[in-house]
């Protein structure tokens, strides 16, 4: 008797040598899969350019953290602890793996280096990693098949339920962990028949416990599963390399290359075309992503790595008030259609225009490119490009809402949405009471001069319920003894929403005005109290000074000793800070307006339990206050009810738009009296010595 | 079907304040911005989407100076396909008969299925679609809501008062006036604009027409506007002032004062 023969020496039947096997199984499984990716790769090549070999140093870094370092796994607890396992698991395992195909074809194979010791310690974690792997795999299987969290579920609209693919791959990865461990079990038991020498096996390990089962069993028993586990192991592991192009789980290839190739810098707006410049725009033919090939080639790639989890949706404020817009299935449809129009095999079909055959208008001017889906995203999955590349292309069709028009208008006739005299602009400081103590400076005439330019923007320039912020930041500045003037009649809209709603030209003419203006005038540094204007100047315009939120110069102020604030006016509120998506999400402005708001002695300050980078946009601000949805409730409505259930009394916003939605939402809500919405700038303004 | 689609260049009432000039006989012109009139942006989608559907041309005319060429272009950037601009010194102060004579002697210049106006303009009077008819001597249908396109004739809605609809069938060549809400008209960029930014649009002058000069501008003009105001405050009435706040505040007052709240 001897012991059992590994799968290069073994002869089914004492006759037919199973290494045939050995040999096909991988050539057959390698042949086939990369056809299958030669395939998902064509409609790649036939996107449009991406410019994304820059930044390499924050692209290896954003590998490191995000990806091997799975940095947002654990925003969701559970289901991110389970994903960790799998892949830690994956990772180990894949040495394993990719040894068990040799050990085909030569007995006991290892990779070179993992003879000695290293193998040995190798061995102990792969064993551990195979069982985690299992365990994690179970509870997975359990949570997505029985429990169904309701994140997972697809509405009727957006097609078929997706739970059947998670749990039979699950199934397949559990086969997988079971049949590796069985092919080792079953030669350990065997070997130790024979030798003195007693196995190490990690204990309560798959393996560890496999050998325990099979202590008795015959040598035959033993020899047939050796066998019988490896090819199940080599089967399964071919058939899943080639089924993971084919759905949701085509992300275990993709997401090294899709986390690689994430964004890299925060709140801008991709060009219209890469590699083509703003000057040359009037040559392009058409503009934004009309079919499906418009797309860029990593906004193709972020289709295929989507896996489906959920999460962007979960936190898309447009899906929870019910709008026609769910940020998953804008890439699920995505995907579904690549998959339809470039299938595995024969002819390649011709796209529609996107907005007709996969998405509807009101579904693309549904988001407010707030960046929650972005944030959450554990691929690194880009929503707000592909957005405004949508509305670029709807733009360029004529395809816009009568209520979208009648402001772009207004913005291209006179600078502001809201179609007022440019001479108007800034009406706000002659307010009568103001006007008697305060002096502002205009800077368009070059006859003043200033370094730092408080740049309005148009909400608070023309809104008579918004005008106040103008006053209350001039007064804040003043008291912190900034030099400091404003534009005028020659300040245009800043555009962070025109460029946003796809109106490229459009944005590219307020660019230039403004910058013209600014640059005019020799400031060194630029203020504003409005996010959307920030945004823009500081992330889109890119040719300026330097630009500060009032926030940011207020918590500076504090810190340098030069404000002062009195104790709080009203200690018995209860104040809550909500994060405006432009200051916090685009512009990781977390800290300032909070240490400002703490700087005030007595004043109670709770969290929302969605702040910071997970906070919850109020309803979108610039052109989407025009935009009339379908809709069941108002996002601000939502925010209002959060921030009553934490017991607050007072909202604190540091954006003119927030502003509104929120003091309207508190309207809506009935919640007037029990609970009110304050800028920023108000509650200082207040505070000042 | 060749559909010619008269526009006309207005200041635009939603991006404007209007005050009166110093002589108080117009508007003061001075800071205005202008566009197409409202009711004409639908009239030239209607005829692009008819266009769309059984071939043909659209043309779109207008009677003006040279900042008219302005909304000739938005019009083709919306998709029709050429622009007249008729110009003269002659034409300008012409009344509501002299426009509909100098657009007559360009329609009769060439052969058009369909003429559409607006109901009427920002600055109008409502009476050109009309006039033009009776001078071509072609059936015309107001207030034009539905368009269905059939063989030499077409049938037409129009709304009336009290919310009811009324369809007609109509014998073409004929004039339509149409109405706002018939469709939605496309959005028009810059970008739009750029593009037919060089597509030459003829100029045509009187003599051009062949329309003797006397009978059009200030002197043909049978009607003249004498004078030129905001109404006297009748009795009654009252203009709140104030932040729009104050206003609401003083306005519920007043509803509570007179027992209706």
């Amino acid at each position: 008797m001897t012991s059992i023969v590994g799968p290069a020496s073994f002869k089914f039947f004492g006759i037919f040598p199973s290494m045939i096997f050995s040999f096909i199984i991988p050539v057959i499984g390698v042949g086939l899969f990369a056809y299958i990716m030669a395939r998902r790769l064509a409609p790649l090549l036939r996107a449009n350019p991406d410019n994304r070999f820059d930044h390499i140093g924050q692209r290896v870094k954003n590998l490191i953290i995000v990806w091997l370092g799975q940095i947002r796994h654990p925003r969701y607890m559970l289901a991110g602890v389970l994903h960790i396992c799998i892949f830690f698991g994956f990772l180990v395992l894949s040495i394993r793996s990719t040894s068990l195909v040799i050990v085909g074809f030569s007995d006991g194979f290892v990779l070179p280096g993992f003879g000695g010791s290293l193998g040995s310690i190798y061995n102990f974690f792969k064993d551990y990693a195979a069982t985690v792997v299992l365990v994690a795999c179970i509870i997975a299987a359990v949570r997505r098949g029985i429990l169904k969290p309701e994140r997972y579920a697809v509405p009727e609209k957006y097609g078929h339920d997706h739970t059947a693919e998670a749990v039979f791959v699950l199934g397949i990865i559990s086969v997988l962990m079971i049949s590796e461990s069985l092919f080792e079990a079953s030669q350990v038991v065997s070997e130790s028949r024979f030798t003195d020498h007693a196995h190490f096996l990690a204990p309560l390990s798959l393996v560890w416990i496999f050998r325990a089962i099979l202590t008795s069993a015959s040598q035959n028993v033993l020899q047939g599963l050796h066998i019988f586990a490896y090819f199940v192991h080599d089967i399964t592991f071919f058939f899943f390399l080639c089924f993971l192009p084919l759905g949701k789980h085509f992300h275990v290839i993709t997401s090294i290359f899709n986390v690689f190739f994430m964004r890299v810098k925060k709140g801008n707006i991709k060009p219209v075309m890469h590699g083509v410049t703003d000057e040359q725009l009037d040559d392009l033919e058409s503009f934004g992503v009309k079919k499906l090939e418009d797309f860029t080639w990593k906004h193709m790639l972020d289709f295929y790595s989507c896996a489906d989890c959920g999460r962007c949706s979960d936190h898309c404020p447009a899906d929870a008030v019910g709008r026609p817009l769910s940020p998953r299935f804008i890439t699920i449809k995505a995907r579904d259609l690549m998959f339809k129009n470039y299938p595995l095999t024969g002819e390649i079909y011709k796209s529609n225009l996107l907005v007709e055959d996969i998405y509807t208008e009101d579904e693309i001017w549904s988001c407010t490119t707030c960046g929650a889906c972005e944030q959450e995203c554990p691929l690194g999955i880009e929503y707000i490009d592909k957005m405004v590349d949508l509305r670029r292309g709807m733009v360029d069709e004529g395809m816009v809402p009568q209520s979208l028009q009648k402001p772009l208008k207004a913005l291209e006739k006179r600078g502001n949405p809201y179609g007022k005299m440019e001479k108007k602009r800034a009406d706000w400081a002659n307010d009568k009471e103001f006007k008697e103590n305060h002096k502002i400076k205009d800077l368009s005439d070059k006859k003043s001069k200033a370094d730092t330019l408080f740049f309005v923007d148009s909400i608070t320039s023309y809104d008579d319920n918004i005008q106040d912020i103008a006053r209350r930041t001039s007064i804040i500045l003043e008291k912190a003894g900034v030099d400091f003037g404003i534009l005028g009649k020659k300040e245009k809209d800043s555009g962070n929403e025109v460029i946003r709603f796809g109106e490229e030209m459009l944005y590219q003419e307020l660019k230039e005005q403004n910058s013209e203006a600014i640059l005019d005038t020799g400031v060194t540094q630029i203020v504003t109290a409005d996010p959307h204007a920030y945004n823009a100047l500081k992330n889109d315009y890119g040719n300026l000074p330097p630009v500060k939120h009032i926030s940011q110069v207020v918590a500076q102020k504090i810190a340098k000793g030069e404000l002062d604030l009195k104790p709080c006016l009203d200690p018995d509120k209860v104040y809550v800070y909500h994060d405006p998506c432009y200051l916090g999400r685009h512009n990781d402005i977390y800290e300032d307006p909070r240490e400002a708001l703490d700087a005030i002695d007595g004043l109670t300050r709770v969290e929302l339990e969605k702040s910071r980078d997970r906070s919850f946009c109020c309803g979108g601000g610039g052109l989407m206050l025009f935009y009339e949805p379908e809709e069941e409730t108002r996002m601000g409505v939502l925010r209002v009810n959060m921030a009553a259930e934490i017991g607050a009394t007072v909202i604190v916003t540091a954006c003119p738009f927030c502003l509104v939605n929120i003091q309207d939402a508190i309207k809506v809500a009935g919640k007037e009296g029990e609970i009110e919405a304050l800028d920023f700038t108000e509650l200082i303004e207040q505070h000042l010595l | 079907m060749e559909i010619l689609v008269c526009v006309k260049r207005v200041p635009d009432t939603a991006e404007n304040e209007f005050e009166l000039n110093s002589a108080g006989n117009d508007l003061d012109r001075d800071d205005l911005v202008y566009s197409v009139n409202e009711w004409d942006n639908y009239a030239v989608e209607e005829a692009i989407q008819i266009v769309d559907k059984l071939g043909g041309n659209v043309t779109v005319i207008t009677v003006g100076d040279d900042e008219s060429e302005e909304v000739l272009r938005r019009e083709m950037a919306m998709g029709a396909n050429d622009g007249i601009l008729l110009s003269d010194d002659a034409f300008e102060g012409s009344d509501g008969r002299g426009i509909a004579a100098i657009l007559k002697a360009e329609v009769e210049k060439g052969s058009y299925d369909l003429i559409m106006t607006g109901a009427q303009a920002d600055e109008g009077a409502a009476q050109v679609g009309g006039i033009l008819a009776a001078m071509l001597d072609m059936p015309y249908a107001s207030l034009v809501n539905k368009i269905e396109p059939g063989e030499g004739k077409i049938t037409v809605g129009r709304e009336i008062e009290g919310g009811n609809q009324e369809m007609n069938e109509i014998d073409l060549p004929c004039v339509l006036s149409i109405q706002t809400g018939i469709n939605e008209p496309r959005y028009v960029g810059i970008r739009g604009i750029r593009k037919v930014a060089k597509v030459e649009i003829p100029v045509k002058s009187a003599g051009d027409l062949g329309i003797d000069a006397g009978s059009v501008g200030e002197s043909g003009a049978k009607t003249k506007r004498v004078d030129y105001f905001v109404p006297d405050m009748g009795e009654g009435a009252e203009m709140l002032e104030g932040s729009t706040g104050e206003i609401i505040e003083k306005l519920i007052e007043k509803l509570k004062a007179k027992g209706g709240l």
